[in-house]
């Protein structure tokens, strides 16, 4: 075994995973650091990878040749595009997850990759030197390397709680890293505390399914991956029970017994993902609560019941779940729980993932105070470039708001910091309506391909599909219409005797490709992806040409960028509560500086022209 | 830490009592030192003040004592109430200038302090610079409303009303998996968009009146040459402030002059007479006086009564026609509203008592809520969003969010920013989301 490598990735979860992938894909000899090969891609919590926002996150992923959409691909075994009847910049692609055939299907992917070796071990110290991370000591030795990059989850210093009960642990059944806290506490980064919970897991045998509403999958499963041609696992449906009085009434007796409530726990918990217990303190006109019981697996009769995690006493949990519709006789096989780790304030951090403390040190997912798969990948494969790259002495690569949900998150990570773990959610991008799902590819794979990480099988359909849409879109350009022909093709427009291109045709309300094609039949012709694509971009056309305008002044700001050693003691007029903020996150730009947390505008034009008066320092967005 | 900062605040002339404010960090320290013992909060106290350097009492006077936030910066603040004169003034001033972390405040600062440690609305700092600038009473209380939040307070209810709507689509929108979301989404957005939109026009109706307010009543003397019309403004002003001579055509731009009539801000407006000119500087004198006519709120139109009515060139405006020079004729001309005589006074007070009574018909009632330029010019972006979205037919929710996150962008100046976490926080405080 060599020990030396480019980049050691210490943590086997989502996060570690892209890493250690996105970092072999540049060519850096890669080392995946895990405790065990059998928790490589394990779904911690809920059995289902994707959604409002994280669907997105999953379709960038897989632009730049990740790997968690063709995971997902080969183990969903229910797919629905969230929010179908509605517009396609707000479409979200969800699949439950089949828990075994994902973890299976991530090792396999990983175990032959190339440039990366798996080690299973435990990392103990963080080697530094100069202030740069040079090796990880491990049971395995210490393993020298240009580069690291932490995605250790929940499990520095993770603390479970169920009642009044609390277990050391990282993940139920694996041990907590608390060697790695220490060693991040001695390099001098400032440790926060969140909370998280899952819910208890239910054996489906004992469920009485008959009685309770189906939640059936869409008929023609959308992939999340733009290489993979069509779903083959077998599909499998979701029910729907509710939460009753009598539930409420056990959960309000004991609800000094949670953990969250007895104040056991310091750490906060997400808003969006509240307990159930919280759920019925904080909204106790609600006589009832949905809960969906998801399988976990085709062969595996774990059901995950989603919407009642909690940090009761285990016979708390039990008597409450038996109040439900079709849950009277179930067994439960795991109980729920609250768990708290460790965090690193993320403005600790470069956009580019890499710590400001430590050099050739970057960090992943939970850590960074996100929670979710997806959200994690998304983390993992930024930090895996950027390590990659670091290694192999080039420059950073930085996403932006403008051009992905990546790019929003991590910009809000970085500069804003976390009060509750972070989660990604289609209000957080300004431009929404031009980074949809089904853009992805169009908005990355280029830089991917830029940057290296792109493969050959991606590159080249890739460049069929833009050549596919390239043609579609000439031909609908090439076909102008007056008003009267127009509505040969079921498209009613101003008698105004302006003549528009068919493409033009397409933002009108009930316009398509095939109605058009009654008129101009070589229409026809037109590859049925292609169809689906263009419709979709003519139809946001209108308000994407008002929001490019907008993201060219946003990227004004943008461009003007703020040297690193910039000293804010020199601006006049900042209050020192300001100048601390952003000397504290330093701010690679003037629009990131707008967006630190509390500097008002009137400090963002001050700051302006300090930048200004020291002449030389500013640059156009162009001139990059 | 922030510089403490102090100016005098009342005016620079000698006079009986100067104030003298303190604000910032060191401001209790300083306090203290100054008056040799501990302040107490809210209270004013007579105190002998005292350069703590030297020990030398500089004057005896009052101290008052405001501890932040709930002060008018919403830091420490201390006053000094002392004698007016220029030397107890500079004396003290150069005596603070000596104590460590304090400098004499900019222009503007104080209020600034506010602004930023969140006291005031960008259109309360606003209403109190116009206040501190008001000539008249109907300024006054325009202003003293619009200090005291009557725009914020509009405002923050039109940020709640977008707040709602937007937490609305966003649970529609971004929790539509989790079974919680509130049916009827798109109707009740609309009825939120359509009282929106109707408390813009509601507003705006009176920004009109609100600016006239603030910037003041213009009221146009026009006519032919030589009809009296400077002789009628200086007998208006009370005072010479256009020349007159016999020659037609003396006046050759446009004379402005505040005055305040019975509470009322008026700016009477001398201008050119108006003929065919041949003197090329007397033609531009003429466009000015059209132009004149055309921005103005009231035209005069005046013309000798010798000389009958002129041509009247008052376009479609509120207008009086007033006959000149009547001590030469017996009757008012028919063609006339009114007739008067500058030289013998006949029919000034009736002229003045009109122009109020236009002034008041059009600027009484309650303060309005939009005041300047600034302000209408932000509301009626907004409310040309809010039009655009009424025309379109609320089919995509994610386009109507755009829209509406717009029409929040244009209102931020006067809202404060909304962001995705203002509409997040909104969405987990109103709906149960989660599974």
């Amino acid at each position: 075994m060599p020990i030396k490598f480019d980049v050691v990735v210490i943590g086997g979860g989502h996060a570690g995973c892209e890493a250690a992938a996105a970092s072999a894909r540049l060519g850096a000899r890669t080392a995946l650091l895990t405790q065990s090969r059998a928790t490589i891609g394990v779904m911690s919590c809920n059995p289902a990878i994707g959604g409002l926002g994280k669907g997105h996150l999953v379709r960038e992923i897989d632009a730049l040749d990740g790997l968690m959409g063709r995971i997902a691909d080969a183990a969903g075994i229910q797919f629905r595009m969230l929010n179908r009847s509605k517009g396609a910049a707000v479409r979200g692609p969800r699949a439950q997850a089949d828990r075994s055939l994902y973890r299976a299907a991530m090792e396999r992917e990983l175990s032959d990759y190339p440039n990366l070796t798996i080690l299973e071990g435990e990392a103990l110290e963080l080697v530094l030197d100069q202030g740069r991370a040079v090796a990880v000591s491990s049971t395995l030795g210490v393993l020298d390397c240009g580069a690291v990059v932490i995605t250790t989850g929940t499990f520095l210093r993770g603390m479970i709680h169920i009642g009044d009960e609390r277990i050391a642990a990282g993940r139920y059944g694996d041990a907590p890293s608390n060697l790695m806290s220490v060693s991040l506490l001695a390099a001098g980064f400032q440790l926060g505390r969140l909370k998280t919970g899952t819910p208890a897991r239910l054996d489906g045998r004992t469920i009485e399914w008959s009685g309770l509403e189906r939640q059936e999958g869409d008929s023609d499963p959308e992939p999340f991956s733009y290489l993979t041609d069509r779903i083959t696992a077998s599909q499998v449906d979701c029910y729907i029970t509710r939460t009753t009085e009598a539930g409420h009434q056990i959960i309000r007796d004991n609800l000094h017994r949670a953990a969250i409530h007895s104040g056991a726990i310091t750490g906060r918990g997400p808003r969006y993902c509240p307990s159930i217990e919280d759920k019925i303190a904080r909204f106790a006109d609600r006589e009832s609560h949905q809960v969906f019981l998801e399988p976990e697996g085709l062969t595996d009769p774990t059901v995950y019941p989603n919407g009642i995690s909690s940090s009761l006493p285990t016979e708390v949990q039990a008597a409450f779940i038996r109040t439900m519709p079709g849950l009277e006789k179930v067994e439960i096989i795991r109980t729920g729980y609250a768990i708290e780790y460790d965090y690193i304030d993320p403005r600790e951090l470069w956009p580019s993932l890499e710590t400001k403390r430590v050099k050739g040190l970057f960090l992943a997912g939970q850590i960074n105070g996100s929670t979710g798969y997806e959200e994690a990948a998304a983390q993992g494969l930024v930090a895996g470039l950027n390590a990659g790259r670091f290694a192999g002495g080039g420059d950073r690569i930085t996403f932006r708001r403008e051009n992905s949900y990546i790019g929003v998150m991590i910009d809000d990570l970085v500069t804003r910091g976390v009060s509750e773990p972070y989660r990604m959610f289609t209000s957080r991008a300004e431009y929404r309506l031009s980074l949809r799902a089904d853009n992805a590819d169009q908005r990355l794979t280029p830089i991917g391909l830029d940057v290296g990480c792109v493969g050959s099988v991606r590159a080249s359909s890739f460049k069929g599909k833009m050549q596919r849409l390239a043609a579609a879109r000439d031909v609908l350009e090439s076909i102008i219409t007056t008003p009267q022909q127009a509505l040969a093709g079921g498209v009613t427009v101003n008698k105004d005797g302006v003549r528009r291109s068919a493409y033009n045709l397409l933002s009108y309300p009930n316009a398509s490709i095939k109605g058009l094609a009654e008129a101009w039949p070589r229409l026809l012709e037109i590859d049925s992806d292609a169809v689906k694509q263009i419709e979709i971009e003519a139809k946001y056309a209108v308000y994407l040409d008002r929001q490019s305008a907008e993201i060219a002044a946003f990227r004004k700001d943008e461009g003007i960028e703020i040297p690193m050693d910039f000293d804010y003691s020199k601006v006049d007029g900042l209050s020192n509560e300001i100048r601390a903020r952003l000397a504290a996150v330093r701010p690679g730009s003037l629009g990131q500086a707008s967006r630190v947390e509390g500097v008002t505008p009137v400090a963002v034009t001050l700051l302006a022209v300090a930048l200004r008066r020291s002449t030389g320092f500013i640059k156009a967005a162009g001139q990059r | 830490m922030q510089d403490t900062i102090f100016a005098l605040a009342t005016g620079s002339q000698a006079c009986a009592v100067a104030i003298i404010r303190i604000s910032g960090p060191r401001a209790t320290e300083i306090g203290t030192a100054f008056c040799k013992r501990d302040l107490r909060a809210r209270e004013a106290s007579y105190a002998r003040i005292i350069d703590p350097k030297t020990g030398e009492l500089i004057d005896t006077g009052l101290v008052l004592f405001f501890v932040g936030p709930a002060s008018f910066t919403g830091e420490d603040c201390v006053e000094f109430q002392v004698h007016g004169s220029r030397a107890v003034v500079l004396r003290l001033l150069d005596a603070l200038g000596r104590e460590p972390g304090a400098r004499i405040a900019q222009p503007g600062e104080f209020i600034r302090r506010a602004f930023d440690n969140g006291k005031l609305a960008l259109t309360s700092v606003e209403g109190v610079a116009d206040l501190i600038a008001a000539k008249t009473d109907l300024q006054r209380r325009q202003a003293l409303a619009q200090a005291g939040g009557a725009l914020a307070l509009r405002g923050g209810i039109w940020r709640d009303m977008l707040l709602d709507a937007l937490a609305l689509i966003t649970a529609e929108i971004d929790f539509a998996d989790e079974g919680e979301a509130p049916a009827e989404v798109l109707g009740v957005v609309r009825k939120i968009v359509e009282n929106l939109s109707s408390e813009f026009s509601l507003a705006l109706a009176d920004a009109e009146r609100g600016e006239l307010i603030r910037n003041g009543f213009r009221v146009v003397l026009c006519g032919p040459p030589n009809a009296g019309k400077s002789t009628l403004m200086n007998t208006i002003a009370r005072r010479d402030v256009a020349i007159v001579t016999e020659h037609a055509g003396t006046t050759r731009d446009v004379i402005e002059v505040e005055l305040d009539l019975g509470g009322l801000p008026v700016i009477i407006c001398d201008t050119a007479g108006i003929r065919e000119a041949v003197d090329p500087v007397e033609a531009i004198g003429v466009q000015r006086s059209i132009d004149a006519i055309g921005s103005a709120d009231l035209s005069i139109w005046v013309s000798a009564a010798v000389d009958g009515v002129g041509r009247p060139e008052l376009g479609s405006g509120r207008s009086i026609l007033v006959a000149s020079k009547m001590d030469q004729v017996q009757d008012v001309p028919a063609w006339a509203d009114l007739g008067i005589s500058a030289r013998s006074g006949d029919g000034i007070d009736e002229l003045i008592r009109r122009i109020s009574a236009f002034g008041s018909e059009f600027l009484a009632g309650e303060p309005p809520i939009v005041t300047n330029a600034r302000q209408r010019a932000c509301v009626e972006a907004a409310a040309r969003q809010v039009a655009r979205l009424m025309a379109d037919d609320f089919s995509a929710l994610e386009l109507v969010a755009d829209d509406l996150l717009r029409c929040a962008d244009i209102l931020q100046e006067l809202l404060g920013r909304i962001g995705a976490e203002d509409i997040l926080g909104a969405v987990f405080s109103r709906f149960c989301m989660g599974k």
